[in-house]
């Protein structure tokens, strides 16, 4: 640790490179703390985003039209405006009207505060485009496969879960690890309604320190890192996934 | 010949079905005992596939009625579940269910829908495995078996639900003709043990050799009926006559 | 439910059709009638139900203005700045499609070094979030520079554009890869026993026939990119976004929060929704034929 610490002081006496967070323990602090709530969000979306995709692919095949509009509505709505609009809506907008509670000061505090805020509009976003993946998952499932699982008996449930999505995930493994993807660059956006992650905390550093570029390195290298990270995680669950004798 | 025994299990009146405007089934009728072995015959589009999709309640039929097991299909009400456990049905294309075992194909719809213990579930598939002369492939996927050897694994995994009556839709039409004949001896043999059968099949010589009745259709309509030798030798209507000179 | 018009496994369909058994005519579950709706009829009754909802809520007004005739009052400010997301979106998507190709193509080159570093560049600015691209650029590129003793000041908005060009022009070379990549090698070896040159090949065979691959995903870029316009109102562009939160800054009423920000939701809507079935449509087209 002390050497890495030599290191970029000397880095930052001899060229003036400033890598302040990785000298600095109280930067180098905050910094983590902006991480781990970056990571947060992206572990929390990713997980309620799939299973609203789940849920909305199922309710999408459902007998009762109102059920398939309102979710064509939700999946039009997300999908064709833009997702920092969508949040301002969220926390902005619905905020205004959310009922607000008496804290422990005695200040009058919204019941949803910026990070409630950014894993709704966040998972509910990449849900959206989710629920399409999924669907179009089990579409690709042979009709054939599904025949045969209702004439040995299955019920439209039994069968979405033992048969339909088992088969469809692997189908659109390729399109949802692209979505998840993007769902953890988004994650970036929670910075416009002052949710403290990584990009908000560099931008509280390089205010002070004036050393943008060193910190926008280390922001882009942090993204680049979740975003490979995640890519390896979901090859391997693609290779456990893996039927032989299939493509899938 | 074996003794048919006098109660009627699938009793098909007058049924008619149309997809859209263009009519399918065209006021079929027959019944069908316990323990007889019905073969389907025809040119391609005469509703012979359509016909058995109807009678397990795959396709709903817009007049007519048809009784299996004393359940009334087309009721609204129908159970299907139970519909299904009385009436076994095998694809011209296996469906089998690719990201599981054969094995586990074959105790799925037990244990799923049946909710039968699974341990002798297990036993039970062991059993038919080694009937359909494929013990040594329980733990393949599909995928690493024939056409032939996975066409008697559909047979197994209907079976295992014990079905009152198995209907057979041209299953060895995708077959080449060496594995064609493993296939048709499984179902001679099931014939033999008395199992009610219909098939919907192009193998003339099996339907010879191993039916009961032949029904011979043309464009939604059954044109002729009889045993197989009044049928193959002595035909009446000129359509029949014309469909087996071009077959035989 | 017995519907017999495009029947999937399961008999659900967004287009429900009047023929039941014995013909039945309402659904036995909700008791709702079949009805014969596409997308338009739902349009409608959206819009019907906003205008009841906004002229409701202009009952509820106690200032001078109720809600809708402000929402009306402000609509060309508001459309000022959406043309300036138009206009943003337009030149990063030429930008980015131009340098995009020329990129894309260099990832299918035979040359190593030109390949891997044109694949390195592409994966960069692919997995980097548009956010940090555009503080990136923003930050990074003075405001300001001689040349040859002009001044030339770039104004926030083409320093913006260009940053979000970056991404698009790393998006457009994915899939200009994955276009060329997708043709089939039987027609390169068709084309060499031919004795075209590589050159000759990518430009008179291969690149004419991916074409229509490439077009769907190409359009779904430019709404992603007129979507990403409005990072712009965090790097301080006035576009739409920054509009309306300025006008709610200068009106400082509550209770305009949620129609505003919806309106402007609404406005990119009736913008993308028909690019996006557009694209939809293309592709179920252009499916079969390829």
């Amino acid at each position: 640790m002390e050497k890495i610490q030599h290191f970029f002081l000397w880095l930052y006496d001899e060229y003036g490179i400033n890598f302040i967070i990785f000298y600095d323990p109280w930067e180098f602090d905050r910094y983590l703390k902006g991480l781990a709530t970056t990571l947060e969000l992206c572990v929390i979306c990713v997980v309620l985003s799939v299973v609203v995709g789940v849920v909305g692919a199922w309710l999408q095949g459902s007998r009762f039209a109102p059920v398939r509009w309102a979710i064509y509505a939700y999946i039009q709505f997300f999908r064709n405006t833009p997702p920092l609009a969508q949040m301002y809506f969220f926390y902005f907008g619905l905020g205004s009207i959310m009922p607000k509670y008496t804290n422990d000061m005695g200040l009058m505090q919204p019941m949803m505060g910026n990070y409630q805020w950014a894993i709704i509009a966040l998972t509910l976003f990449a849900g959206a485009f989710n629920v399409e993946i999924f669907r179009s998952g089990i579409e690709a499932v042979p009709k054939t496969t599904v025949e045969a699982s209702k004439s040995l008996g299955y019920s439209r449930l039994k069968s979405y879960i033992y048969i339909l999505f088992p088969l469809a995930m692997r189908i659109c493994m390729p399109s949802l690890t692209n979505n998840l993807v993007n769902l953890l660059k988004s994650t970036s956006i929670a910075y416009a309604i002052g949710v403290t992650e990584v990009l908000y905390v560099a931008n509280q550093i390089w205010a002070v320190e004036s050393n943008v570029p060193e910190m926008m390195n280390v922001v882009l290298v942090t993204y680049l890192t979740i975003v490979s990270v995640f890519v390896w995680m979901m090859s391997r669950i693609v290779k456990r996934m893996r039927i032989p004798g299939y493509n899938w | 010949m074996k003794v048919i025994s006098t109660e009627i299990q699938v009793s098909i009146k007058d049924v008619h079905k149309s997809f859209g405007t263009f009519e399918v089934l065209k006021g079929v009728s027959m019944d069908i005992h316990e323990g007889e072995v019905v073969c389907i015959i025809g040119p391609s589009g005469s509703g012979k596939s359509t016909l058995l999709r109807c009678i397990n309640a795959l396709v709903p039929i817009n007049s007519g009625s048809i009784n299996v097991c004393g359940i009334e299909v087309n009721d609204e009400d129908v159970d299907e579940l139970s519909l299904r456990r009385h009436v076994g049905m095998v694809f011209q294309s296996y469906n089998l269910f690719p990201h599981r075992t054969a094995l586990q194909n074959v105790m799925m719809a037990p244990i799923h829908v049946l909710k039968q213990n699974r341990d002798e579930v297990e036993v039970r598939a062991r059993e038919l495995l080694a009937k359909v002369r494929l013990s040594e492939k329980a733990d393949a996927y599909p995928g690493e078996l024939s056409g032939g050897q996975q066409q008697r694994i559909a047979i197994a995994r209907s079976l295992a639900m014990r079905p009152d009556v198995m209907m057979f839709d041209e299953v060895t039409a995708a077959l080449d003709p060496e594995t064609v004949k493993g296939v048709l001896n499984t179902i001679r043999e099931l014939a033999e043990e008395g199992m009610t059968c219909v098939l919907v099949t192009h193998e003339m010589g099996f339907a010879r050799e191993v039916a009961d009745h032949v029904y011979f259709t043309d464009h939604g309509v059954i044109v002729e009926r009889g045993s197989p030798d009044e049928l193959f030798g002595n035909a009446k209507d000129p359509r029949t006559q014309d469909f087996l000179s071009q077959i035989l | 439910m017995h519907v017999t018009k495009n029947e999937n496994a399961w008999g659900g369909h967004p287009v429900l059709h009047p023929i039941g058994r014995g013909g039945r005519l309402f659904c036995r579950f909700t008791g709702i009638p079949y009805v014969n709706l596409t997308w338009w009829h739902g349009a409608i009754i959206v819009a019907t139900l906003l205008m009841m909802a906004s002229g409701a809520a202009a009952q509820y007004g106690n200032t001078t203005e109720n809600i809708l005739t402000t929402i009306i009052k402000w609509t060309p400010l508001m459309l000022e700045g959406f043309k300036m997301n138009l206009l943003m979106s337009v030149v990063a998507m030429s930008v980015g499609t131009m340098i995009g190709v020329v990129l894309g193509l260099c990832q299918v080159s035979l040359i190593p070094q030109v390949r891997t570093s044109s694949w390195l560049l592409t994966q960069l600015l692919r997995n980097s979030p548009w956010l940090v691209t555009l503080f990136y650029v923003m930050y990074i590129i003075p405001f300001e520079f001689h040349i040859g003793g002009v001044l030339i000041i770039l104004p926030d908005w083409i320093k913006a554009t260009f940053g979000l060009s970056l991404p698009v022009l790393a998006n457009v070379s994915e899939i200009v890869r994955g276009g060329v990549q997708s043709i089939p090698e039987t027609q390169w070896e068709s084309a060499r026993s031919l004795a075209f040159s590589r050159v000759q090949t990518l430009w008179m065979i291969i690149i004419p026939q991916c074409m229509k691959r490439m077009l769907p995903p190409w359009m779904n870029l430019y709404a992603i990119v007129t979507m990403a316009t409005v990072l712009g109102n965090i790097v301080g562009v006035s576009e739409a976004l920054t509009i309306t939160r300025d006008i709610l800054a200068a009106e400082g009423r509550n209770e305009l929060l949620l129609p505003m920000y919806g309106y402007v939701l609404f406005l990119f809507f009736i913008y993308i929704y028909p690019i996006s079935r557009v694209t939809v449509r293309l592709e179920r087209k252009w499916a079969v034929d390829t």
